[in-house]
């Protein structure tokens, strides 16, 4: 029997195997994806937010432990455990020696990531480098690691994981059979289910307007993120946390792809123009914050308007200074024109871009500081960055809400051991975005999806080779 | 923009493909760490022929930014830069080839190559078998210079030679022209970037992965294998050249003829080179082999082995000639060893040969960039 089974293949799921294999115990990883589209949604992540005191490779100046907890505060409104918290965020400083080794490179921030070169270290190459290096390393020592296995059901007894239960499927048109694959312990780390339409439709249910908002959000993670695990631990009586509606969402590009979307989807003027609903209307105070630190909240913005859709709208001053989207937007000479292209209604359209224009108190416009362009006397306001619409040629972009992972999983504690009517399990473990939203209630801050995965997918790893040694969780 | 056209060339198939990737390439920007391409790739919001034709000729083809890719297929974006780049090489080789219908050899380079190197074998064994009567004859002290007078060779080679390094300049230049604005031109200061061209060239700076590890060759793991033996072809044929250049300066500055003793400053040097030049092309080859098959452009492969192969051949019918140089054995490998570097003077400007001077020019213009932008921030 192998000693520790590893469900899921990303960044949590191998951090735990690698752990797991360092502290000598014999590892099986499970993928449910084929091997191309192994590492979930870590093939997507670009960086891992890190405490440091004092200037480090890639990192300039610092981020000390109390910053990062404070940041973390104010992202989740308080929705969050700080004692696992500041476990990550300490894990968070010395983990990446750890990750050099096993063939992570670190890279400086990317032309565009300034604003977070203090706070997070960048994986060079991105995530999917990341996950090929920690495969290649996962191979190197002697893990087993099957792709196209995905785990439908767990066997538990008295608290205890026995089995993991591999459905019959079919592959390349090759039919596998049922399996039931034993182990002394076991870490879950398949991640969330965002990627699950009839689940995102039951949680996000029917609005006001009749409408399923949820069948209009595109996802930018995996496709195989569909969370079957996560619903039969959750059927099983394994102790939950979080609301499952809460998610990293963002406004992204309405024609991104439906899955696997990744990072550049987004689109990153709306702090530099409007955002209009399908009506013509705006609905939320574009320049409310710095846009890295506004993002976050924008897919539940354009959630909650009817058709789920949004119009970032821009005038040719606004070009150059942000992330060139992948596709590229309406444009037009006229705002009447752009209405039409978009299938806006012309005149409420013209005239929120007339008030809104009307409302710019004279300022100056600095997009690297809160400066002191604002409107007067519209609601909502704008409070930073407003300067008139009134240069074509205008573009537009439409927005729909893109999911990148769902918070709902399973609570845990600083073993990361499942926990079952309050009881710790012995031998089973949580990693990953099953078990994020202990720390993120909801919320987002770059990077921080990362230092959790990294952070306790190490601490199940070992914890799951401990237990399978039948010595206590540390 | 160039200032003869006033039109914004269309793109073609190769071109829009690139044109195309590099809007999601730049929405992303995940690889900046590994290469000079994506850096400069940055500093444009649109790609037009000339962006995208130096933008390709950047491209060292390491393959990181493909296992990296999060929008590799089977993602419907299906980004594979390595290849789409390679295959805009390959047109930019065609385009600026000099006379420009000679571009044409570019599309069925293995052919092409093939094919001279049959010519000129068959012609230097044709003129052995004239002018000596046979191929089997043992000549006192090696003397090659009586079977071919050394002005015979000076003027074949030399005329070849020239004709063919002159294409070449044309094209580079002509490629130059288009790819890089006036103001880029007139640049007060080009020797640091220029400098600084030179040493990524000859260091092979973006085959190091940008964290000194090297590129992909098979799959996703990191190697220094093919810059190494591409070093050991670049400088082993430096040194074969060198030999040739002090044997020049021997023969006409000191007037001491060929052949050269074993323990001579041009042999010496067409010893080590020519090993060099022996490992480094049958290493790049075996491992052009064993190349993930989604890297560059599959029908640019026999372009590239036919080339590896015509270097090896050189240097191993130089070698035998050496080493055979005393025996009855000399004229035939005279001969062949003349066959193959003359079927390399003659395709030089229409073969692989080309790659390392559209990619010096990228270089120089990526670090007059560079400058220039660090130039615009201070």
């Amino acid at each position: 029997m192998i000693d520790v089974l590893i469900i899921g293949g990303g960044n949590a799921a191998l951090c735990a195997a690698l752990m797991a294999r360092e502290a000598g115990a014999s590892v099986l990883l499970l993928e449910a994806s084929p091997r191309e589209w192994r590492g979930g949604n870590s093939q997507h992540t670009r960086n891992l937010r890190c405490m440091h005191d004092a200037p480090q490779d890639v990192l300039v100046d610092a981020y000390p432990e109390e910053e990062f907890w404070q940041d973390l505060l104010k992202v989740t409104d308080g929705k969050t455990n700080e004692e696992l918290a500041r476990l990550v965020i300490r894990e968070s400083s010395s983990c990446r020696d750890w990750m050099r080794q096993h063939g992570v490179h670190f890279q400086p921030p990317l032309s565009g990531a300034l604003h977070v070169a203090r706070t997070n270290a960048f994986f060079m190459g991105g995530g999917k480098a990341l996950v090929n290096a920690y495969y290649r390393s996962a191979e190197h020592l002697g893990i087993q690691i099957r792709y196209d296995t995905p785990v439908a059901d767990i066997e538990i007894k008295e608290g205890r994981f026995v089995a993991a239960l591999v459905p019959e499927r079919e592959v390349n048109g090759v039919h596998f059979p049922a399996e039931r694959i034993e182990a002394k312990s076991c870490v879950l780390a398949a991640g969330g289910f965002e990627s699950n339409r009839d689940w995102l439709r039951e949680a996000w249910g029917q609005n006001e307007r009749g409408e399923y908002p949820s069948d209009n959000f595109l996802i930018r993670g995996t496709r195989f993120n569909t969370g079957t695990l996560l619903k039969r631990m959750l059927d099983l009586g394994a102790d939950s946390i979080g609301d499952p509606t809460q998610a990293h969402m963002v406004a992204i590009d309405a024609r991104a792809p439906l899955y696997d979307g990744g990072i550049c989807t987004r689109i990153d003027c709306v702090s530099l123009g409007v955002v209009v609903n399908k009506d013509g209307e705006r609905f939320y105070d574009e320049g409310e914050d710095f846009w890295p630190k506004r993002y976050a909240i924008w897919g539940r913005l354009v959630a909650q308007q009817p058709d789920q859709i949004g119009y970032s709208i821009i005038d040719s001053k606004a070009v150059g200074n942000f992330m060139p989207p992948v596709f590229p937007g309406n444009k037009a000479d006229t705002l009447e024109q752009l209405a039409d292209q978009l299938g806006l209604p012309r005149e409420t359209f013209v005239q929120t871009l007339r008030s809104y224009n009307d409302a710019c108190r004279p300022g100056s416009f600095d997009h690297t500081k809160l400066d002191d362009c604002a409107t007067e006397g519209i609601s909502p306001a704008k409070t930073h960055w407003a300067r008139p619409i009134d240069t074509p040629p205008f573009y537009g972009y439409a927005l729909r809400p893109g999911v990148t992972f769902t918070y709902l999983g399973l609570k845990t504690d600083k073993t990361a051991a499942v926990r079952f009517a309050d009881q710790p399990s012995q031998n089973l473990f949580v990693a990953g975005e099953m078990m994020a939203g202990n720390v993120l209630g909801k919320g987002y801050t770059a990077g921080v999806g990362m230092s959790i995965g990294t952070a306790f997918g190490r601490i199940a790893g070992r914890n799951a080779a401990l237990s399978s040694l039948d010595r206590q969780p540390a | 923009m160039n200032a003869e056209s006033n039109l914004i060339p269309l793109l073609n198939i190769a071109e829009e493909d690139v044109n195309r990737q590099m809007q999601i390439c730049n929405a992303c920007r995940y690889c900046e760490g590994f290469c000079a391409v994506f850096p400069a790739m940055t500093q444009r919001l649109e790609f037009n022929k000339a962006d995208i034709h130096y933008l390709a000729n950047l491209c060292h083809n390491c393959g990181a930014c493909l296992h990296a890719c999060q929008y590799a297929a089977p993602h419907e974006f299906d980004v594979n830069i390595p290849r789409s780049m390679a295959k805009v090489r390959l047109q930019t080789y065609t385009d600026f080839a000099w006379p420009k219908k000679f571009g044409t050899l570019y599309q069925r380079n293995g052919v092409t190559l093939a094919i001279s190197s049959a010519l000129a074998l068959g012609l230097f064994l044709i003129l052995t078998l004239v002018i000596q009567g046979n191929l089997f004859t043992e000549i006192e002290g090696g003397d090659f210079y009586q079977i071919f007078p050394h002005n015979t060779l000076v003027t074949m080679f030399g005329s070849v030679f020239g004709f063919s390094a002159l294409a070449l300049l044309i094209g580079v230049v002509q490629f130059w022209r288009k790819v890089a604005p006036t103001q880029e031109k007139r640049q007060q200061t080009p020797v640091t970037a220029m400098l600084q061209a030179g040493e990524a060239a000859l260091t092979l700076k973006y085959l190091d992965g940008g964290h000194g590890q090297g590129c992909n060759n098979e799959d996703d793991a990191y190697t220094l294998a093919r810059r190494r033996f591409h070093h050991m072809t670049f400088y082993g044929f430096m040194l074969c050249f060198a030999a040739t250049s002090v044997a020049t300066l021997y023969h006409y500055v000191m007037g001491w003829q060929a052949p050269y003793p074993v323990f001579s400053i041009p042999v010496m040097l067409g010893i080590i080179g020519g090993l060099g030049l022996l490992v480094g092309p049958a290493g790049l080859l075996y491992l052009n082999y064993q190349r993930h098959p989604d890297h560059g452009d599959q029908a640019q492969r026999p372009m590239d082995r036919a080339f590896i192969i015509l270097l090896f051949m050189i240097s191993l019918t130089g070698l035998l000639l050496l080493g055979f140089r005393e025996t009855a054995l000399m004229p035939l490998m005279l001969a062949l060893h003349l066959g193959f570097v003359m079927a390399f003077f003659l395709t030089m400007p229409y073969s692989k040969f080309a790659h390392g001077f559209y990619r010096c020019a990228a270089l120089f213009k990526s670090y007059l960039e560079r400058l220039k932008e660090k130039k615009s921030k201070s």
